[in-house]
């Protein structure tokens, strides 16, 4: 009998249909309420006043290969300023001819960050690969052996330089961060203390402060004739500023982690360092992978801070084509090209933080 | 409940494998644990049991230094736990421990779950350690979730696999902090079973339970404690049938 009972109730009952087509679901969502209705009346206003013309700007009365004096006659956008700088604009000072160099090195760092993308291929070779990606990196942008012209270091600009203040900015910046994090909760007093400090003081000060000291105080405490290349220590003072900031991130993570995982790990006999990199941290670092990549997306655009040390990084070479005269008019197209450039690599990095979260969860 | 038949309950006279002498241990102001003296022999079961905040959890977790003890001697198969890590590393290797919430590490398959010990700790190569984890995951009737993740089992099948996970470590002592506490009651058997074919293979248990029935079929010796102390310890058919202190009889009164 009660079998046949709760067959009759499967089948007699079924969830309640949701949609109902196009009319239903705008009934239910946008005019459910007379004040939903006014909101949605308003932003449909708001849209056809700003849309279109947009589209008409961006779009149909815009030109894309023109000088700047052609430009100025018409009413749309000027994207030519785009393509007739393109190659102070990505490559900045980076002698003319030989910009091919720089161009080479973007692509092999694009392809290693895509095919590092993949954890399948985290295994001993894709080290190999990547020291010798940076090897031919360093050679292409700085020459001076195997036949290639040297290129002075105060030469590099424009995207390169922007990319390699970032990628290796946050790959140097997140170990550092979680060493801190793991400093700050140790339990040897001077360990501790010496990470609350560092932490609590380079979250004190501004990173615009921390580029000028990398840039002027810094140098005062070399001896005579000795000097650093200032993009390292931009790059350094990145490193400081991003790990500082990814320690606190990341500590927010292991405090998260409950006491029976460490005696759990430790009652099998496994020490600190194995405890740590076996259980603790890939279930902490896992569960801050969202504010971890919002730090790190806040910290690629703010290598654009880097101007004020004089290096010319994307941002600046664009503003350099815009103090030209006859580009001089069209910055917002100029502009939205750079957005688009920070936009694709940081949208790049959340939505690779996704499909990581993705990826590692366990349902736990 | 088990049958009687299951286990035999002749006293092991073999060597003393736990030696705790005259241990003391405080919570700030508060004495957790006082003066508490216990021999364990190889083989022997016992069974600790007491009402809640009685210490019988850190007692246990004294003996493999999850707690630190303040004063006394703990001494684990020869070797005097103090605070040389090294010698509290090679205990923990030896002293198996199975929690009241099983904490299995969510993030590793059940498989990878059972070779973390052996692998990092024993450096026995993989294979052969997914060799021997296969073989306790068949012991505890579980081989065929070894894929699978912590979070995709049911809380006895969890516990389960934590005792499978100490038994890799191929343990001289096994120790039982509430292994069923957090069970639902259809759950608590399985569990029970698998510790009673660890007993019947001769295993030297202590455990924390609430479980009287498996207190009764299995343990050696029953410790009741109260207080911070070890207030009665007796053999199973004379601790509940002919309980000595007044606070036990009343601790059985309360629980049977």
């Amino acid at each position: 009998m009660e079998k046949v009972d709760i067959k009759q109730i499967e089948t007699e009952v079924k969830p309640p249909v949701a949609s109902k087509g196009v009319v239903g679901w705008a009934r239910a969502n946008l005019f459910n309420t007379w004040f939903n209705s006014i909101l949605t009346l308003v932003t449909l206003f708001v849209l056809w006043k700003t849309v279109p013309p947009f589209f008409r700007w961006a779009i149909v009365d815009s030109l894309w290969f023109s000088t700047g004096e052609a430009c100025r006659g018409t009413e749309g956008a000027c994207w030519s300023v785009i393509p007739a700088n393109i190659r102070f604009i990505l490559f900045g000072f980076f002698p003319y001819q030989l910009q091919w160099r720089p161009l080479l090195a973007m692509v092999i760092l694009v392809v290693l960050l895509f095919y590092s993308r993949d954890r399948r291929h985290w295994n001993n070779s894709l080290v190999y690969a990547w020291v010798a990606g940076l090897f031919a990196m360093g050679l292409l942008m700085k020459g001076g052996i195997l036949g290639l012209v040297e290129v002075e270091s105060t030469q590099w600009g424009g995207l390169p330089l922007t990319l390699m203040l970032s990628v290796f900015g946050l790959a140097a910046a997140y170990p550092l961060g979680v060493v801190l994090a793991l400093g700050r909760q140790s339990k040897m007093p001077a360990v501790k203390a010496l990470c609350v400090v560092y932490i609590e003081m380079i979250r004190g000060v501004p990173l615009i402060t921390l580029l000028f000291m990398s840039s002027i105080v810094f140098p005062l405490f070399l001896p005579e004739g000795v000097t650093v290349n200032v993009i390292l220590r931009a790059q350094v003072a990145i490193i400081m500023f991003t790990a500082a900031y990814i320690a606190e991130v990341v500590r927010g993570g292991l405090q998260g982690m409950s006491t029976g995982q460490y005696e759990a790990a430790e009652s099998l006999g496994l020490n600190y360092y194995q405890t740590m990199r076996l259980v603790i941290l890939p279930q902490a670092l896992k569960i801050v992978i969202p504010p971890t990549v919002s730090q790190l997306i806040s910290a690629l655009k703010d290598t654009s801070l880097v101007v004020i040390i004089a290096l010319y990084d994307l941002l600046k070479t664009t503003q350099s084509v815009l103090s030209d005269p006859s580009w001089m008019a069209f910055s917002s197209e100029a502009y939205i090209f750079v957005a688009l450039i920070y936009f694709f690599c940081c949208y790049f990095m959340s939505s690779y933080s996704r499909r990581l979260e993705k990826e590692l969860d366990t349902g736990l | 409940m088990p049958d009687n038949n299951t286990t035999e309950n002749s006293l092991p006279t073999g060597d003393a494998i736990i030696e705790i002498i005259g241990m003391h241990k405080w919570y700030g102001e508060f004495h957790v644990l006082q003066d508490i003296n216990l021999t364990v022999k190889k083989k022997e079961r016992i069974v600790i049991c007491g009402p809640s905040g009685s210490g019988k959890s850190t007692l246990i977790r004294c003996i493999n230094r999850l707690e630190e003890h303040q004063r006394g001697k703990i001494i684990v198969d020869g070797i005097e736990l103090t605070n040389d890590v090294k010698n509290v590393e090679k205990i923990r290797a030896e002293v198996g421990m199975v929690f009241q919430h099983f904490n299995l590490f969510p993030h590793l398959t059940i498989v990878e779950n059972l070779t973390l010990g052996p692998i990092w700790v024993r450096k026995t190569p993989k294979k052969e350690a997914e060799e021997t984890a296969m073989y306790y995951l068949e012991k505890v009737h579980i081989a065929e979730q070894a894929q699978k993740f912590p979070g995709q089992l049911s809380g006895g099948q969890q516990q389960r696999v934590a005792i499978a996970r100490s038994l890799c470590m191929k343990p001289n002592v096994m120790l039982f902090d509430e292994p069923t506490s957090a069970l639902d009651p259809e759950m608590i058997k399985e569990v029970l079973d698998v510790m009673i074919d660890l007993a019947q293979e001769g295993m030297t248990m202590l455990v924390v339970t609430h479980e009287m029935g498996f207190a009764k079929s299995v343990a050696h010796r029953v410790l009741f404690m109260d207080y911070g102390q070890i207030v009665e310890q007796n053999t199973p058919s004379e601790f509940f049938d002919n309980p000595q202190h007044d606070r036990t009889k009343l601790f059985l009164s309360q629980i049977l």
